[in-house]
């Protein structure tokens, strides 16, 4: 997918004067922490889970070349077919070779943040091929030509008047009297015009939360039941995921499960997990005649044994991007990429580059509230920290916040200097503010007093009189 | 491709600044792996006794909109199934897991019921499957697919029924895959095991709960107390390994 | 015991009450107080902002001043912070200087969790007649576990009730360097919270870090609200008759 990560700065503007988009994050400020929070409250074995959690995804990656060539043999030993692709291109690839290799015309897709991250929709349609998104969210991007804004819930920027627009707009054979006020109507709408797609298709495509070395299963996790019908209509299922999706077995599995619907949106469990192991048996009635899996590296590897190879760890609960300020003060789409929010800070640059998505890792005030309800303990404040040195490092940042960096460094590390700008500067704002208490403008504040009035220092520095008292 | 996973490997090792494992650990990873341990598992399921799982069960299964019903036995079955279509005012119409074990089902008591049996298709609004266990954990169904048991029958149509029997209700997840690892001889899996927590739904639109979004818009639980037979085929084999 | 107060460099320049109103609990706990002369800056500012050699410089110094003491102790969540949660880490390569970065970490406290944890202080003896709210500034929150310190403090001031905020815990928006170089996020999630804290409904709004205070103060004022802002060191050090809420006219 096209980044505009560099556009973050616009990007953020237009977020924060989108009343929708506003009233949109409005609701989901408030509502997914206090469902993760009871859901949470209800599992008092929840906060152990997450350290094993974090331990079983740490062994997997610290021997993940390991559990992908046992993934790849049970795999194969299914009957399921496997492609590695190091890049967006060999995913593509792989796939359009899959499709053209049934001769398909229409694919149907669940939810895969992956195939958004290589751009699979539009290679496939230059292709002449037609995927149809089937989960709720996607479709409804998709008629509109978005990119996702939230990796479990990717229409969440909408209203349901902008819904209800689309729909009119791209489902011209319905009736255009028809009443389309309520979300029932909508997901009635949904249901009825992408029932025959599911159908029709020639290939399925689907994510994979989890990857099972044990047994080379897929396991989804979806509450509509449109990645069940995506994976079981059509002739062929295709798999597409990324490598460290990889967990050793389904007891692995299980405890990352009861994780992860809790984090996401506060269910228990989801309406549907599904674990899907190749294609269809003998004598079974439905079912794909073909499994495949497309495992994407796509710079993920080097990731391993660095600074960053926590992010590794991470299940696409959401509960990070729920639960930033940021994210829900601009929206998903400010971040430019497919992954928004704290995981996608630290993730994007990590695949698409620093210099690209530099903005992202600086937009943090390292409240740390992500840390503290992602499921396997990812220190994002800390990796996003770790871009900021490398941006550092490599004169990255803006070369007026380095020298003024640099300058106040300078002075703090001379006691004396620093006590006498320091007095100086609170006597001077002191009597500048010594009527009303504050300023309504400051120069050189303008980023503050725009918006803000600024208080006034005191009038002395704290040192300056701690000397005076004590004599 | 294989030049890709090549690349791949490699570049994880490297990245891991080690070459290929040592092969004294790479057999304790496959035993790690063939043992299957299983870590922490919450108490909540596994405290009780199997009366306290049952009702366990049902309440979180109601708690996500999916219905219960108990009955005593079989031969209940055509009339439970008959009474909810008819509250739920819907057709007496469904199509049935081609399971021998259901063949034991007495439909012949409601002959206004049309019974097809076979997986489902776009036309079925209906369908009545079996179950491998019922997990109390969380109130989840545990379906696997089979010859006797296509997945379409729990997708595709508006409404699906489920038939639990009250000897299927276990504490975890785990306790319902191990159920399959002692079923399944063959040591292979089925195609799909599909882990079912009340119907079909989506908060897609402004955060509003809907059921029905693609799969079943209903979810009928109907519980079964007689603990004999209308299991799946492969259940069966453990009660009755003469039957097929 | 021997305390050193860290003033932090808002303190210093905008509210030195604040340094005061700690030197007096401290005291008041039964400590002897100083305040090292050649202090500055607790390097935050560099560190958040990738700078790892100017922080450690910065962190050197720190050592320095700050040897010897049995407490060093923050009026501060955001510094306490840094020394006790970062500067290991900023030294985790360093053999020679890692030992120092964790003997200091271990004796150095945000004010509120000295006094109850480390002091065992239980009650204050101030009084203020006043219905506040609390905001939980993120760095004291989340690195330092202070959540419960500084409402059982408050709990002992006559007078006061606290009703707590919905949204306590989530971010001001002030964020150091983060308010100046993404001002339109910043503003938006300070007017989140100026919105939650009117909401209640309370006389004023109690913090333990200045830089939020500033940030909150700033916008209450601008939105024409009339919720005071203090430090709560100064509630609990009962000079709230002495010195004026932060931004106040004079």
């Amino acid at each position: 997918m096209l980044a505009t990560s560099r556009e973050f700065e616009a990007n953020t503007r237009a977020g924060l004067s989108n009343k929708n988009l506003q009233h949109a994050l409005g609701l989901a400020r408030t509502g997914f922490p206090l469902r993760r929070q009871l859901a949470t409250e209800r599992l008092p074995e929840f906060d152990q889970l997450r350290e094993i959690g974090r331990s079983i995804k740490d062994h997997t990656l610290e021997h993940l070349d390991f559990y992908l060539e046992l993934y790849e043999s049970n795999v194969v030993a299914s009957g399921g077919k496997m492609h590695w692709a190091r890049t967006s291109e060999e995913a593509c690839a792989a796939v359009l070779q899959i499709c053209r290799s049934v001769g398909a015309k229409i694919v149907t897709k669940g939810k895969s943040m992956v195939a958004e991250e290589v751009g699979l929709n539009d290679f496939l349609e230059a292709n002449g091929i037609t995927p149809v998104e089937t989960d709720l969210g996607e479709y409804i991007i998709q008629l509109r030509h978005e990119p996702p804004s939230h990796i479990i819930a990717p229409a969440i920027h909408l209203m349901k008047e902008q819904v209800a627009d689309t729909f009119r707009a791209e489902h011209r054979s319905l009736d255009p009297e028809r009443s389309l006020v309520e979300p029932r109507q909508m997901c009635d709408e949904a249901r009825a015009v992408l029932r025959p797609r599911f159908l029709a298709a020639d290939v399925g495509i689907t994510g994979a939360n989890f990857l099972v070395a044990e047994s080379g299963s897929s396991i989804i996790v979806t509450n509509e039941g449109n990645g069940d019908l995506t994976q079981t209509l059509p002739r062929v299922h295709i798999v597409m995921t990324s490598i460290e999706k990889m967990v050793p077995t389904f007891e692995d599995a299980a405890t990352l499960l009861r994780l992860l619907a809790r984090s996401a949106t506060g269910q228990e469990f989801s309406s549907y997990t599904t674990i899907s192991t190749g294609p269809r048996r003998p004598g079974d009635l439905d079912g794909p005649e073909q499994y495949h899996v497309v495992l994407l590296d796509n710079g993920r590897s080097a990731l391993l044994g660095g600074e960053f190879q926590d992010i590794l760890r991470c299940i696409r609960c959401s509960a990070c991007i729920n639960h930033c300020p940021v994210y829900t003060a601009v929206g998903g789409h400010a971040y430019g990429w497919v992954y928004p929010g704290p995981m996608g800070a630290v993730l994007t640059p990590s695949l698409i580059g620093i210099e690209e998505a530099a903005h992202l890792p600086n937009a943090s005030t390292f409240c740390g509230r992500c840390e503290s309800v992602c499921p396997v303990k990812i220190p994002l404040p800390k990796m996003m920290r770790h871009w900021r040195e490398r941006e550092y490092t490599r004169k990255l940042s803006p070369r007026v916040y380095r020298t003024g960096l640099s300058l106040w460094a300078w002075v703090a590390r001379r006691p004396g200097l620093y006590h006498a700008f320091a007095e100086i500067a609170s006597r001077a704002l002191g009597w500048a503010g010594r009527y009303r208490g504050r300023f309504r403008s400051l120069p050189l504040a303008n980023g503050w007093t725009a918006v803000r009035d600024m208080p006034a220092p005191e009038g002395r520095s704290f040192h300056s009189l701690w000397a005076e008292r004590r004599k | 491709m294989s030049e890709a996973r090549e690349r791949i490997l490699e570049g994880i090792r490297s990245a891991l600044k080690r070459g290929l494992l040592d092969p004294n650990i790479q057999a304790q990873l496959r035993a790690r792996v063939a043992a299957h341990g299983r870590n922490l598992i919450p108490t909540r399921a596994t405290a009780l006794d199997h009366a306290g799982r049952v009702d366990l069960f049902i309440a979180l299964a109601e708690e996500v909109q999916a219905t219960v019903a108990r009955v005593g036995s079989l031969a209940e079955i055509p009339e439970a199934v008959a009474r909810y279509l008819a509250a739920e005012n819907l057709p007496a119409e469904l199509v049935v897991a081609p399971d021998p074990n259901m063949d034991a089902v007495p439909w012949e008591v409601r002959p206004l019921l049309r019974i097809r049996h076979g997986r489902a298709t776009a036309e079925d609004r209906i369908s009545l499957t079996p179950c491998h266990a019922a997990i109390a954990e969380t109130g989840t169904l545990m379906l696997i697919s089979g010859r006797q048991t296509p997945t379409t029958l729990n997708f595709l149509p508006d409404t699906h029924i489920v038939i639990v029997r009250r000897d299927q209700v276990v504490a975890s997840y785990e306790d319902g895959l191990d159920r399959l690892r002692s079923d399944n001889a063959s040591d292979k899996l089925p195609r799909v095991i599909n882990f079912i927590t009340g119907p079909s739904r989506t908060a897609d639109i402004e955060q509003h709960i809907e059921l029905g979004a693609h799969g079943p818009r209903r979810l009928h639980i109907v519980l079964l107390e007689d603990t004999r037979t209308t299991g799946s085929a492969e259940d069966d084999e453990e009660h009755n390994p003469s039957a097929q | 015991m021997r305390v050193a107060l860290f003033v932090t460099c808002l303190v210093d320049l905008f509210r030195p009450s604040v340094g005061f109103a700690a030197v007096k609990l401290l005291e008041g706990a039964g400590c002897t107080v100083e305040v090292p002369r050649a202090q500055t800056c607790c390097g935050q500012p560099a560190y958040n902002s990738g700078d790892r050699g100017d922080a450690k410089a910065i962190a050197l110094q720190v050592f320095d001043v700050f040897a010897g003491y049995d407490h060093v102790v923050a009026p501060s969540g955001s510094c306490a912070g840094m020394i006790r949660a970062h500067y290991p880490e900023l030294f985790a390569d360093d053999p020679v200087n890692l030992p120092r970065a964790q003997e200091l970490a271990r004796r150095t406290w945000e004010l509120t969790s000295f006094l109850v944890d480390v002091c065992g202080t239980e009650k204050v003896a101030a009084h203020w007649e006043r219905e506040v709210t609390y905001h939980d500034a993120c760095s004291g929150l989340r690195e330092l576990g202070v959540k419960g310190q500084p409402r059982q403090l408050l709990a002992s001031v006559g007078g006061l009730r606290l009703k707590e905020l919905p949204g306590a815990e989530v971010c001001c928006g002030f964020g150091g360097t983060f308010c100046i170089k993404y001002p339109e996020i910043s503003d938006k999630m300070v007017t989140d919270k100026e919105a939650d804290i009117a909401a209640t409904g309370v006389d004023a709004v109690l913090a333990g870090d200045l830089g939020c205070l500033l940030n909150i103060a700033g916008k209450l004022y601008r939105q024409g609200r009339r919720i005071e802002a203090r430090h709560v060191a100064e509630v609990l050090a009962g000079i709230t008759d002495e010195v004026l809420p932060i931004g106040a006219p004079r």
